[in-house]
């Protein structure tokens, strides 16, 4: 009885969880105006791919899919790399006030992003970058907390593996492209997907730096389409689905990883 | 490891920490500064106009109703998104770490899926899911004799529209952090208790509580941090409105400086964000010295 209640209660909260994107999913499936209907259909009566037609040929939304799509896979990429090898330095040297540094980084991660976002803008705008990928590129070539992951993670490798390598004469960037590299590969893993979902999901700064409808990237081509579609349900459920999509795949396959990185993320006091 | 080169250190560091030098600290300070200046839109055209104004935008802060509507609007969604967030997610986590759950996995997935999703693209959904007259939300609420409510256009329930929102999108994240904090709480203090006779209401007040409490404080201080950064949902549903009622300070900051250009009035209330979000910070550590 006990477990039948539980169950009717996890399945509840499941449905309320879920029934946005069913309904979402379905809108999207529909013909102008048969989502706004009353009582709702949760079923669509004639299945049509017209808005997604509509979406990608007259509204031209696969430009915003691009440049969300490279924008999010090269911030992934620099930013590894860079947060890769503060980690390591951080995590295997000893250095004249390493610690001191590394507090002052760890500390000022209370700072919202905001405060930055006006200074960067005027900067940015001064090296003639604004409406390119490169400023949304530059903000996010490093970050305090891909650098703190990959330190934790990095610690745990056992120096004699690096003393073995540097007995055999490798230098020190091969060590850490050859032995700790691949060694970091779950953390990697964990760190690629935060920074791949944070880019493509992020909305305040792209509004920002981003003033030409082929630069925006999809959240907020998303949120421009919307202005001009309020009465349109349909459509802008097809754009939804456009933009949600990807991310639900790269979280359903790396799904492990990202719960890891909310664990280590959570144990750092 | 032994001393090393200082060049190989300096190799390795300079990247990651060469552009957070330029494009995250020099901003922050240049922001802290050009809150005492009076930068506006000529002042983009022509620096020369800049002038140094001391404490003149956070005084006229003060004064600005717009900007009070703004902070009590972000208050009133932290104060009440924030703990109701932080229940949902302990009970959620309490449910899904029961040992008569099945499906674990599959039901933590789908709690957890609003989480990774696009936030703009899912307030464009409960956009409509709110409609008054064709949202499915007042559809189900009728089918227990609820009469329609205008979620989004009535100034009483514009804020609580969002709220749910959020707890429904932000969720999923504390509840996977309460369930690795339930399963490091040791097996033998519930036998313990269990041979005293205790309840199950005893047990979760005096053992799962307690043991929980530094993995709370956690989650309300990332809580806490997020939700003054409210900008996404209002600025998607609502614009701000009905009425002002859920312009946020962060959607204020946005106007007064990308919109209208005034710069060093937008600068002084980002560095307000950053004061409050830093004191509430303070102050849930001194909560958590007191407690131990």
């Amino acid at each position: 009885m006990k477990k039948l209640i539980l169950h009717i209660v996890l399945i509840f909260i499941a449905v309320i969880t879920l029934i946005p994107f069913i309904w979402m999913i379905s809108a999207s499936l529909m013909f102008d105006g048969h989502a706004s209907v009353f009582p709702p259909r949760f079923i669509p009566d004639q299945f049509t791919l017209i808005q997604y037609e509509r979406l990608f040929e007259r509204l031209s939304i696969a430009r915003n899919f691009i440049n969300s799509l490279v924008l999010s896979l090269l911030v992934t990429v620099i930013s590894l790399t860079f947060n890769s090898m503060a980690g390591y330095a951080f995590a295997k040297y000893k250095f004249k006030g390493k610690n001191k540094l590394f507090n002052l980084l760890i500390s000022s991660m209370i700072i919202p992003a905001q405060v930055t976002m006006l200074p960067l803008f005027l900067m940015l705008k001064w090296m003639g970058f604004i409406n390119t990928y490169m400023a949304i590129i530059i903000p996010g070539l490093a970050n305090i907390f891909g650098i703190f992951l990959i330190r934790q993670y990095c610690i745990s490798i056992p120096d004699s593996l690096i003393e073995a390598a540097r007995i055999d004469g490798a230098n020190d960037f091969l060590i850490y492209r050859k032995i700790i590299l691949p060694l970091l590969t779950p953390v990697l893993a964990t760190l690629a997907i935060f920074t791949f979902l944070g880019t493509w999901n992020d909305f305040l700064w792209p509004l920002i730096v981003m003033t030409d409808d082929s630069m925006y990237t999809l959240p907020v081509a998303l949120a421009n389409l919307m202005l001009e579609h309020t009465k349109d349900p349909e459509l802008m459920m097809a754009g939804s689905v456009v933009t949600i999509l990807p991310v639900i795949i790269v979280f359903l396959a790396l799904q492990k990883y990202y719960m890891k990185g909310i664990m280590m993320g959570s144990v750092k006091e | 490891m032994k001393a090393n080169n200082i060049k190989t250190v300096i190799f390795f560091l300079a990247p990651a920490l060469g552009s957070i030098f330029i494009f995250f600290f020099i901003p922050v300070i240049a922001a802290f500064i050009i809150s005492f200046t009076d930068f506006d839109i000529y002042t983009l055209g022509d620096l020369s106009t800049l002038r140094f104004i001391g404490f003149d935008n956070y005084a006229k802060l003060l004064n600005d109703e717009l900007f009070w509507t703004a902070l009590q609007n972000t208050f009133y969604f932290v104060v009440v998104a924030g703990p109701l967030s932080i229940a949902v997610s302990l009970s959620a986590a309490l449910l899904l770490n029961s040992k008569l759950t099945k499906f674990k996995s599959l039901f933590r997935l789908a709690y957890f899926l609003p989480v990774v999703t696009t936030l703009v693209a899912v307030a464009i959904v409960w956009r409509f899911i709110y409609h008054p007259n064709f949202g499915i939300l007042n559809f189900f609420l009728g089918m227990f004799g609820i009469n329609p409510i205008d979620w989004l256009g009535d100034p009483f329930w514009a804020m609580p529209s969002i709220i749910i929102l959020a707890v429904w999108k932000n969720f999923g994240y504390n509840m996977i952090i309460f369930i690795a904090g339930l399963q490091n709480i040791p097996d033998e203090l519930y036998e313990a208790a269990d041979i005293e006779g205790a309840s199950a209401f005893q047990k979760f007040i005096h053992i799962t509580l307690p043991m929980l409490a530094p993995t709370t404080i956690f989650v309300s201080i990332i809580t806490m941090i997020g939700y003054f950064q409210l900008f996404a949902e209002p600025y998607v549903m609502t614009q701000g409105g009905p009425l002002n009622k859920t312009l946020s300070i962060v959607q204020y900051m946005y106007q007064e400086g990308f919109r209208w250009w005034n710069m060093g009035y937008s600068a002084s209330i980002a560095f307000i964000l950053f004061i409050i979000i830093f004191i509430g910070t303070l102050l849930q550590f001194r909560i958590q010295k007191i407690n131990r």
